[in-house]
């Protein structure tokens, strides 16, 4: 900046810098809405950590990288489970050794996908140096675990490649789930051709390999990701869509108008303040299903006062579900009773609290007794602090909890919020007494939601629950191959838990997209997946 | 004040520094009454002390002010527009509690954190900056290189480790935002103490064995009360609007109690659905800071050496 | 003047070493590592990754690895986005940051000055109040009140302009995040102005200028813009700093691939290498832009001619 210049030059230059500005931005003709017809955008909230199927955690990256890559197992339009990369595959009798054929198809550079590269990849992804967040999912298959702690060698695990085409899997022990467990980014193939060359950079720059239905053309971070058709995707013919934009744009409201502007297609999540006038201004863009995942709040059972199951029990039964999901959320969120979600694997109906069936008002009264039997009363209530990381949500919700137990049992409520990583590292030394915490299903199976409460699993069991009769039905479930014999175990354990409450159920969770009406083929389902593949936009 | 010195401008200096002495010796005690006579005698600063003093006394009575107490959950009236039958003169936020006493109480952490992170800015902004201005050369560089450092520093650690060291405490916020925001002040009053600090009545001052502490607080700081007064009223809207954003990190205020930034946050997030939300509490702030505005204006006014 | 300046970029190491050492430390002492996270990691795995990243060393001997690489220019790789380099990200940002930034500023200084200038030319008088009024409008609204609001209008309603994106940085794009930025900054700089405006204007070395018959927008030009852009400049310095390095809350709402959100996402993440690269980035600017303040100080006033 001049300093010689005068103040009415200063004036002038002013003005006219504005004006430029104002008329290139006012003349030009307005051409945000119009897009080519083979394009699908997304507000896929949140930057990825990564393309690499090895590194990343989150489902705005899974979206990404589902489009690119194809497991051995993947998702069909309405989540249900299809032979991807495998063509077919045999069980043995003991349900512990699977048999892969895979099918005829190549690589997006030509060159064929064989059992070696699934054998590659899941040495890469469980091997010490990798230092992959998220290998223990694939701790089902045998000596996995001790391959990934440095425990056992690479050659223990029960990997084998049986020929190009053929691929056997050995299992630690019969998991029925296992089949669904591959649709999951964990277990997807990466190149190894291209590993070796390129090292870490592999994935991250135009043209980087991929399997699947479209590969990467272009990633600028926090701009757009930019994914193109794969010609030599195995059913190209069949894929309409040409081209996938990826915002990583995180702000609700903000994507929000960029899909009224017609800017962006689908958005993978909107506020439920907005849904009301969602409901009265666009409501063919709204899709709310059912999602498999549950909201719920550890209770720290190491905790002088919730050491007392009375009192977990009355803290439970005193919060009003139907009104959270009806007034507080708004969002179709289903009221849980019980910690499996419904639709689950299997399963069935979970084992829900008992006192479900009792009316509001009786529940109150049941609860008052149960704090007045643990030496509490109105006159002489327990303060809680109640931890959340910082959310609109999370924030509502308790809010409204905390107002309920004030109203039913006196009890005083402190809200404590934090930045989701001192929230967790709170959780994680147990630094807390009742806490916020959810839990989105990795793979369609009750298992993935009750080891959250056994013993063994140190890192997510956040209340410290540890019964015995608990932990012996979650192993027995474990190593037992009749389905029906394995639910019930799970049941009956489930059970146990909804007695002692060590983690108080709150709501199941929905999946919540707008999408443009343009799109077609989109079908609402539990798991959430929708391949662009499968999609076709006017 | 001068802040040029050329040949031709000598005069004036002159006639600039006897005034300065002739303040020192006749107006002495009459110095603040003097100030505060001809502050009343300005409508818009006279207009503004009573609006923030209403201001004041709803945020200190609020309780009493509407049927509905701060923290009460309103199930049936969740989100809803103003509605005066019920007592939600300004509306209900997503809990469906009473946005009107809400944003009363609001307005005490507000006007709180406010006045006080202002006041501790102003308090070590203009010592620290005048000293430095005054002293020059190798203490003013160290004590600029200081000020260099506390800006790089990334702010939201440093909030972090108070609230791990001292627990959650709201005064924590005081000194968490005065801690920051004295810097810009530091740098104003630092060039502007420089540019007097050669003029003939400081040096005559110096001469004549006045203390530097004397010199500083009598002499220096009273002529660089104008930019000293405008930034400080500029202060208060930033200090008011980082708190939500500590809020967020949880060292701000904790729910159920409430401020206005953390309102308007609130309330922009849904200002097509539900406008209100934002309405209130943003007139209210922007109010506050009209006020403060006039009345800066106003005591810079009042407090000039020169017009007395 | 020369010798000033090397001397003063010679201090800028220890300064930066200092921040680096201080910033370092704190960031560690802060609860909640760079991987806790929802799903939280099994024991062995976490060793796994520490190792990985040398987190499992002490922390002095990670201090000691981090500024060995510093020295080669290794920023090293960020945790949170691990395809990328902290290098490679705050590169790839830093165009958008400085685009946008860098328009805002200089726009807001230029109308900010000019503004502010008018108004103290007529204290007092209707075209004051209008300005300030405004002025004071575009600081009491905080920007992510005015951002949404800015892209809902023209974005949605009128659809002149796109609601958000970066479209390569095309002059559609940058439109409204550039005003939104230069919004507060032009009232804040119009405030400063005007305040000192006012004072050097009541200063008696322009009575008697203007008593000499000489006209008074040379008078103005002459003497009083000089003196009056001190505490400006002041502001200026740290503030152009702050705002060319990019604003989270702009670059969230109108997705713009800069810097700005790394100031506080790397920091919520605790991606550390990732906060040392932009405090490190940061404090280089500061130190840069303070020292050219300090040398515009003796360009506006001689007498603050800056001794080497």
């Amino acid at each position: 900046m001049s300093v010689k210049m005068t103040p009415f030059k200063h004036l002038k230059a002013g003005m006219l810098a504005v004006s430029i500005a104002v008329s290139g931005a006012f003349f030009t003709a307005p051409d945000n809405v119009a897009k080519a017809a083979g394009t699908l955008t997304f507000g896929n909230m949140g930057e990825p950590a990564s393309l690499d199927p090895h590194f990343i955690s989150g489902v705005w990256e899974s979206r990404i990288v589902g489009n690119m890559f194809l497991g051995l197992t993947t998702e069909a339009a309405d989540g249900s489970i299809v032979p991807g990369a495998a063509e077919s595959w045999t069980v043995s009798d003991d349900g512990l050794v699977y048999t892969f054929k895979l099918r005829d198809h190549t690589w997006s550079d030509g060159k064929p996908v064989t059992a070696h590269d699934f054998y590659y990849a899941f040495q890469r992804i469980l091997a010490p140096e990798t230092a992959s967040g998220y290998s223990y999912l694939l701790y089902t298959i045998k000596n996995a675990q001790d391959v990934n702690t440095g425990k056992a060698g690479p050659d223990a695990l029960g990997v084998k490649v049986l020929d190009d085409k053929t691929l056997q899997v050995t299992l630690e022990g019969p998991a029925p789930y296992f089949v669904a467990q591959l649709v999951h980014y964990t277990a997807y193939p990466v190149p190894s051709h291209k590993i070796k060359e390129l090292g870490k950079e592999w994935a991250k720059n135009k043209g980087a390999v991929s399997n699947g239905a479209y590969t990467l053309e272009e990633w600028t971070p926090n701009a757009q990701i930019r994914l193109v058709k794969n010609p030599k995707f195995y059913d190209a013919e069949n894929v309409s869509i040409d081209e996938l934009i990826f915002y990583p744009q995180e702000d609700r409201s903000a994507v929000l108008k960029r899909v009224r502007a017609g800017e962006v297609d689908i958005q993978t999540d909107f506020a439920s303040s907005d849904l009301k006038w969602l409901e009265k201004n666009m409501p063919e863009y709204i899709r709310i299903a059912p999602y498999l995942g549950v909201y719920y709040y550890p209770l720290n059972t190491s905790d002088e006062i919730l050491k007392d199951p009375r009192v977990r029990k009355a803290l439970a039964m005193s919060i009003d579900r139907e009104i959270l999901t009806d007034k507080v959320l708004r969002t179709g969120e289903v009221p849980a009773y019980g910690f499996v979600p419904p639709g689950t694997g299997t399963y069935g109906q979970p084992s829900e609290v008992p006192w479900k069936g009792l009316s509001k008002d009786e529940r109150i009264a049941e609860a008052r007794k149960l704090m007045e039997q643990a030496g509490y009363s109105k006159s002489n209530p327990p303060t809680l602090r109640l931890s959340y990381n910082t959310s609109e949500n999370h924030k509502k919700v308790a809010i409204a909890i905390a107002a309920m137990w004030k109203k039913a049992l006196g009890v005083k409520t402190e809200l404590y919020n934090s930045e989701v990583k001192v929230h967790y590292a709170s959780l994680k030394t147990r630094d807390f007494q009742v806490a916020r915490a959810g839990w989105i299903a990795d793979y369609n199976d009750p298992q993935n939601f009750l080891n959250l409460m056994e013993a063994r699993n140190l890192s997510k069991n956040y209340s410290n629950f540890n019964n015995d009769q608990y932990n012996t039905l979650m192993k027995k479930a474990e190593i037992e191959v009749d389905m029906e014999k394995r639910d019930e175990y799970m049941r009956e354990a489930e059970a146990i838990a909804m007695a002692e409450l060590p983690n108080i159920p709150l709501y199941y969770y929905v999946s919540k997209n707008l999408v443009n009406p343009r799109v077609k083929g989109w079908i609402d389902n539990p798991a959430d997946v929708h391949h662009a593949r499968y999609l076709t936009v006017d | 004040m001068s802040l040029l010195a050329k040949p031709n401008d000598r005069m004036a200096a002159v006639l600039d520094q006897q005034q300065n002495v002739d303040m020192e010796e006749v107006a002495g005690r009459s110095l603040w009454q003097d100030a505060r006579i001809r502050l009343m005698r300005n409508k818009a600063a006279v207009v503004s002390m009573v609006i923030l003093a209403m201001i004041t006394m709803m945020a200190i009575f609020a309780p009493w002010l509407s049927s509905h107490p701060f923290d009460e959950v309103y199930w049936d009236f969740i989100q809803v527009a103003p509605n005066v039958a019920e007592g939600f003169w300004f509306g209900t936020d997503e809990n469906g509690r009473d946005l009107f006493v809400r944003t009363l109480y609001g307005a005490r952490v507000s006007l709180m954190v406010g006045l006080v992170a202002t006041t501790v800015s102003l308090i070590i902004g203009v010592t620290y900056g005048a000293f430095a201005g005054y002293m020059g050369g190798r203490v003013d560089n160290l004590m600029m290189r200081f000020v260099d450092i506390l800006y790089s520093l990334p702010f939201m650690f440093f909030v972090i480790i108070l609230m791990v060291i001292f627990g959650r405490h709201i005064f924590l916020i005081f000194v968490a935002l005065g801690a920051v925001e004295w810097l810009t002040m530091a740098r104003i009053v630092r060039g502007q103490t420089m540019a007097i600090k050669k003029k003939e009545f400081i040096e005559a001052a110096h001469a004549s064995g006045v203390s530097t502490a004397r010199i500083i607080f009598r002499h220096i700081v009273p002529n660089i009360l104008g930019p000293v007064i405008v930034y400080m009223t500029l202060t208060i809207p930033q200090v008011i609007l980082t708190e939500s954003f500590l809020s967020f990190l949880g060292l701000g205020v904790q729910e159920p109690l409430t401020s206005w930034g953390v309102l308007i946050s609130e309330g922009a997030k849904v200002m097509e659905s539900a406008p209100w939300m934002l309405a209130f509490p943003a007139t209210f702030l922007a109010v506050t800071l009209f006020c403060f505005n006039f009345i800066g204006d106003g005591l810079r006014d009042a407090l000039d050496p020169k017009d007395r | 003047m020369f010798t000033y300046i090397t001397k003063r970029l010679l201090a800028a190491i220890p300064t930066l070493l200092i921040i680096i050492t201080i910033a370092f430390f704190m960031m560690r002492i802060a609860p909640g590592g760079p991987f806790d996270a929802e799903r939280q990691l099994p024991p062995e795995i976490e060793a796994n990754i520490l190792k990985a990243y040398d987190l499992d060393k002490p922390l002095y001997q990670q201090y000691f690895i981090y500024v060995g690489n510093l020295l080669r220019f290794d920023f090293g790789p960020s945790y949170k986005f691990r395809d990328f380099s902290v290098t490679e990200l705050i590169l790839t940002g830093l165009p958008a940051s400085m685009q946008i930034g860098g328009m805002a500023i200089l726009i807001a200084a230029l109308i900010g000055i000019s503004l502010g200038t008018l108004a103290a030319l007529y204290q007092n008088q209707k075209t004051d109040y209008a300005i300030m009024g405004v002025a004071m409008t575009g600081i009491a609204i905080p920007n992510f009140v005015v951002a949404p609001i800015l892209s809902l209008i023209f974005g949605v309603y009128l659809s002149w302009l796109p609601v958000a994106g970066w479209g390569d940085g095309s002059a559609r794009n940058l439109v409204l995040p550039v005003i939104s930025l230069a919004l507060p900054q032009i009232a804040y700089i119009a405030r400063l102005t005007r305040g000192s405006m006012v004072e050097v204007l009541h200063s008696n070395y322009i009575r008697t200028a203007r008593a000499k018959g000489l006209r008074e927008r040379l008078v103005v030009i002459r003497h009083a813009i000089k003196g009056a852009l001190l505490p400006v400049v002041s502001y200026l310095g740290p503030a152009a700093a702050a705002v060319t390095t990019g604003s989270v809350v702009i670059e969230s709402i109108y997705d713009i691939p800069g810097v700005g959100r790394y100031f506080v996402n790397a920091a919520l993440n605790r991606d550390y290498p990732l906060v040392m690269g932009v405090v490190i980035f940061y404090a280089t600017l500061i130190i840069i832009m303070n020292l050219i303040v300090d040398v515009i100080y003796s360009f506006l006033d001689p007498k603050l001619r800056v001794n080497g």
